[in-house]
């Protein structure tokens, strides 16, 4: 069941309803057979992305290419694409069998092959027995991988899938994201996956593409999105981070490391720190650092750690299961939020409580700096 | 579990009301086999069923007049009602409201008014009364049921499952064959046959727009009694009555076993 996958290329696609602009200026490039992820809030217009690459929608300007040629002219039907819709849109009148052999019915193939086919597809999703059911009596997950064979029974060249795990539960979604991530690696050909949840993204995809408010604001592998946010949104709608505008004061070359070491202006915790990027940065320039919770070291009692150590006292502790998260009020007055796994209990000695005194530290290396001018108000 | 008996008052009325629905009933099935021509029992005897099968010309006519008017006015009134009901859901447009409005105005407004209204309307674009009037009044007094039906069917209709089909690769009309038509097929059916057990019964506006020869077979059971009950019209109420127990059990069990494949 080995496909081919197209390339996609999605170019200066702009589409309004009414005055909205609900995609602006899109574009984007996605290699064949990659597992590509859409993520963003709700209502920035990924399903619109979505429904116009399947051709359900026109764009008011723009192309969508698969492997160089332009489908903007071509009806949904001749699309080499299916789609897995956020709410499936299985067949209430028919079988789960009846739902997979509906498109086979129009491709002219004799009734043998396409009940052969039909029961490969069903095994391949492992519905095996419950062939007969009508999608009423299916559960949430069960119907998502008869929208999945049913999507995947005319071999597309690229699978649109709009949420299909969003109406399911934590434990379900965590199994059928495997299972999709295996249907992609057995098929072969191209994914594009929408979602709003960020970890899916994150664990599944081969490249990424972050949206707000109809605009692409970054794309890349999960590992550039999530360590080198390029915009503040980014920084805070993937993962948590603790930001802070900052002035850039100097930049120097480290040769040992082979990287850039800023130093900048923190006003809100009070301190001037050290953080490293690719490239220089203009002296004086406005813009935000950020540390991830979970790069930021935390020791109770008043250590020294070294330089850029902080002391300060815990504000509010949250239990949540595997890791705890503080918030840690510095003597500076400002607040850093901290995620300590709880397997390093045993390394660090005795638990941090509500109100003790603690030290927290991070590296140069794990804070970074996300390039988007503050103003004076925010 | 103690098995709770409704109250006394309440055993009372249900008595009464089946009382009332069926006695009419059982009292015309009885008297259909009456020998005698008046409401005392003389004896047991098949005379009115052999009469009703061969000497009741006109009565036939009439039945045959009511089966053609119900299948027409219903098919037209079933293609009518769901193009509607399909196309209102579709594309909303400003009218679209009044319209839907304008669909239910025959089913509340009195018999009486439609009857004469279209009379008065049929005469005046000097149509010539007789079954062609019958059967554009029936469709348009069956067309809100057919609309109604069909329309409810859509409300629980998922429109992206269109989007699906063509997805899929079918075309436009493809869609429409293989997914919005099977799904409210039983809201069709059940339009269609309220539509047919409407016309069959109607009387009052057919009564309005009917000429010579077009008799239905309510007009001609009502033009008969006014020369006195025969007992023909008991033989093939029973008949009637029986037949249509025997539709509604097909029909139930039908839609029964569509609604459990839907
Ligand atoms: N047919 C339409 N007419 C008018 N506005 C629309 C239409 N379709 C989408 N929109 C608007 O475009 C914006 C983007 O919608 P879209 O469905 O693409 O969001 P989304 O990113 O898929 O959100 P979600 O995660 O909630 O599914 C929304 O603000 C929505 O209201
Ligand atoms: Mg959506």
């Amino acid at each position: 069941m080995q496909g081919k996958g197209s390339a996609i290329s999605i170019q200066h696609i702009t589409k309004s309803f009414g005055s909205f602009k609900a995609l602006d200026d899109v574009s984007l490039d996605i290699a064949p057979g990659e597992f590509f992820s859409l993520l963003g809030p709700s209502g920035c217009g990924k399903t619109t992305l979505l429904r116009i690459i399947a051709g359900f929608e026109e764009p008011d300007q723009g192309e969508v290419l698969f492997d160089g040629t332009s489908v903007l002219r071509l009806p949904p039907e001749k699309r080499p694409c299916n789609m897995v819709f956020q709410n499936f849109a299985l067949f209430p009148h028919l079988s789960v069998r009846g739902n997979i052999a509906f498109p086979l019915k129009r491709k002219g193939l004799g009734k043998e092959e396409r009940e052969e086919r039909v029961d490969e597809l069903i095994r391949f999703v492992e519905l095996t027995g419950h062939d007969n059911k009508k999608p009423g009596q299916l559960s949430g997950g069960q119907k998502q991988r008869v929208a999945i064979a049913r999507a995947l029974a005319c071999e597309p060249d690229v699978l649109l899938l709009d949420e299909p795990l969003s109406a399911l539960d934590a434990k379900l979604r965590q199994s059928l994201l495997v299972e999709l991530d295996e249907i992609h690696d057995k098929v072969g050909i191209t994914f594009i996956y929408v979602t709003h949840d960020q970890g899916e993204a994150l664990s599944v995809s081969d490249h990424m593409a972050i949206f707000n408010e109809g605009r692409l604001l970054q794309a890349g592998t999960p590992y550039e999105i999530y360590e080198s946010p390029s915009t503040l949104f980014t920084a805070s709608f993937i993962g948590e981070g603790n930001i802070f505008p900052c002035t850039a004061l100097s930049s120097r070359w480290d040769e040992e490391d082979d990287e850039w070491i800023i130093t900048v202006d923190v006003p809100a915790l009070g301190r001037t720190l050290e953080v490293t990027d690719w490239g220089p940065v203009e002296d004086g320039r406005r813009l935000y650092f950020s540390i991830r919770p979970e790069k930021v070291r935390i020791v109770a009692g008043d250590v020294d750690l070294g330089p850029g150590c902080f002391h300060g006292i815990v504000d509010e502790p949250v239990y949540a299961g595997y890791q705890s998260k503080f918030y840690v009020k510095t003597d500076e007055g400002a607040t850093i939020r901290v995620l300590k796994s709880h397997t390093t209990y045993l390394e660090e000695g005795p638990g941090i409580e509500w109100k003790d005194r603690v030290s927290v530290i991070w590296r140069p290396a794990d804070g970074y700096l996300v390039k988007e001018e503050w103003h004076e108000e925010t | 579990m103690r098995k709770v008996h409704a109250p006394r008052f309440s055993q009372l009325c249900l008595f009464f009301v089946m009382l009332f629905l069926f006695m009419p009933l059982i009292v015309v099935a009885a008297y259909s086999f009456n020998s005698g021509h008046g409401m005392t029992w003389q004896g047991f005897s098949l005379q009115w069923y052999e009469e009703l099968f061969t000497s009741s010309h006109d009565l036939w006519r009439a039945f045959w007049n009511s089966i053609i008017i119900a299948l027409t006015s219903s098919l037209t009134a079933t293609v009518i009602g769901s193009a509607a009901a399909i196309g209102l859901k579709w594309w909303s447009f400003k009218l679209s409201g009044y319209i839907k409005v304008a669909t239910y105005l025959p089913m509340i407004l009195p018999d009486v008014i439609i009857g004469i209204s279209m009379l008065i309307f049929f005469s005046s674009i000097n149509l010539p009364l007789g079954m062609f009037t019958i059967y554009a009044a029936h469709t348009t007094f069956n067309l809100p049921f057919t609309y109604l039906l069909v329309d409810s069917r859509l409300d629980e209709f998922d429109f992206s499952t269109i989007e699906a089909a063509r997805d899929l690769g079918e075309d436009r009309k493809g869609a429409m064959l293989r997914v919005v038509v099977p799904s409210i097929m039983p809201g069709v059916l059940s339009g269609f046959l309220m539509a047919i057990t409407m016309s069959i019964e109607d009387f009052v506006i057919t009564f309005f727009v009917s000429g010579p020869g077009s008799a239905t077979l309510p007009l001609y059971v009502y033009s008969s009694i006014r020369y006195g009950v025969s007992p023909v019209i008991n033989a093939l109420s029973l008949i009637l009555i029986l037949a249509s127990m025997a539709l509604a059990f097909i029909f139930r069990r039908f839609l029964k076993s569509f609604a459990a494949s839907a």
